[in-house]
């Protein structure tokens, strides 16, 4: 139960943070080269997001053993997990520059509104634009709901985790349309970071023969250390804060 | 085909390794780690990951902030 709601919250984390970007993208593309080539692009995305999901999925789960899935996905897990937290710990001590949506944005409508359209039908340009971002950023999610769900046995409960919050970003995004900064990306880039450290930890540890004290339990022990962790490297690595509007795409 | 199967590979190193090769390395050998001690000791062995880890996270950390990578 603990195991399944911690999966829950961390595909939905994850995938909250990655669709934060790629709705910038899209929202960029639309206001730029017209709704429809942006919309088209990110549903085929989308769509070739689900085929993949779709055709790994049963696929993993029933031709390899769990021991070699739990040891790979956990691998694959810890390096995920700790590229996010090292950059959410190097951007929340001011080691690196905040990822400004604002900035992204208005990056993207520049860089667009300065090609010009082809023809009158679907803009191929925005739809490029919307499908490359969209495909590049779910595939980072679809890795995450494959290995979490996996894992677990809970690819059900990963999947639908990932489309509710498909759903409440994209309902947020088109609320605030340009507002997208006011989401606290690094403090979620923080916590799922500290989520994908500690499933990586255990099913790679389960996976080359560790028995976990508590079983899932021992799950909340290993955040809470990598929570404390993050809070005290961040501590320690704190710097007074760089204000110029610097921002990486990173 | 040869293209597709090349910007594919690129992606999966993109996407592992990147910026981060420490990162990549240093998990490979935590779970070598975490097998060969489990194999020598059995199940005392649980705390070895979660020590390298953190060790891992603080040299990358510290790779980071001393400037040789952003």
């Amino acid at each position: 139960m603990t195991g399944t709601v911690l999966i829950a919250l961390a595909v939905f984390g994850a995938c909250a943070v990655e669709m934060v970007e790629a709705l910038t993208i899209v929202l960029a593309s639309g206001l730029t080269r017209g709704w429809r080539s942006a919309l088209e692009g990110a549903g085929v995305a989308v769509l070739c997001l689900v085929v993949v999901v779709a055709a790994f999925g049963p696929a993993l789960i029933h031709y390899v053993p769990i021991a070699v899935l739990r040891t790979v996905v956990g691998s694959l897990l810890l390096v995920l997990g700790l590229q996010w937290l090292r950059k959410a710990i190097l951007r929340a001590s001011g080691h690196k520059a905040k990822h400004d949506e604002d900035v992204i944005y208005r990056r993207e409508v520049e860089r667009l509104s300065g090609v010009p359209r082809s023809g009158s039908g679907r803009d191929s340009i925005g739809f490029a634009i919307s499908f490359k971002g969209v495909l590049l950023e779910g595939m980072e999610v679809v890795m995450i709901v494959l290995t979490l769900g996996l894992s677990s046995g809970h690819l059900a409960v990963a999947v639908v985790a990932a489309v509710a919050a498909v759903v409440v970003v994209t309902a947020v995004g088109v609320a605030v349309s340009r507002q997208l900064r006011e989401v606290p990306e690094n403090a979620m880039k923080l916590a799922v970071g500290t989520m994908l450290v500690s499933f990586g930890s255990f099913w790679g540890g389960e996976g080359v023969g560790i028995h976990w004290p508590g079983s899932d339990l021992s799950l909340l022990g290993l955040l809470a250390v990598y929570a404390a962790l993050g809070w005290v490297a961040v501590r320690i690595l704190e710097r007074p804060r760089d204000t110029s509007p610097a921002a990486d795409a990173g | 085909m040869n293209r597709w199967a090349l910007a594919f590979g690129k992606f999966c190193y993109e996407f592992v390794v990147g910026d981060t090769p420490e990162l990549a390395i240093g998990v490979a050998i935590v779970i070598v780690g975490g097998w060969a001690l489990t194999r020598a000791i059995g199940s005392p062995s649980f705390w070895f990951i979660p020590v390298a880890v953190a060790t891992l996270l603080a040299a990358s950390l510290w790779r980071g902030v001393s400037g040789r990578q952003s």
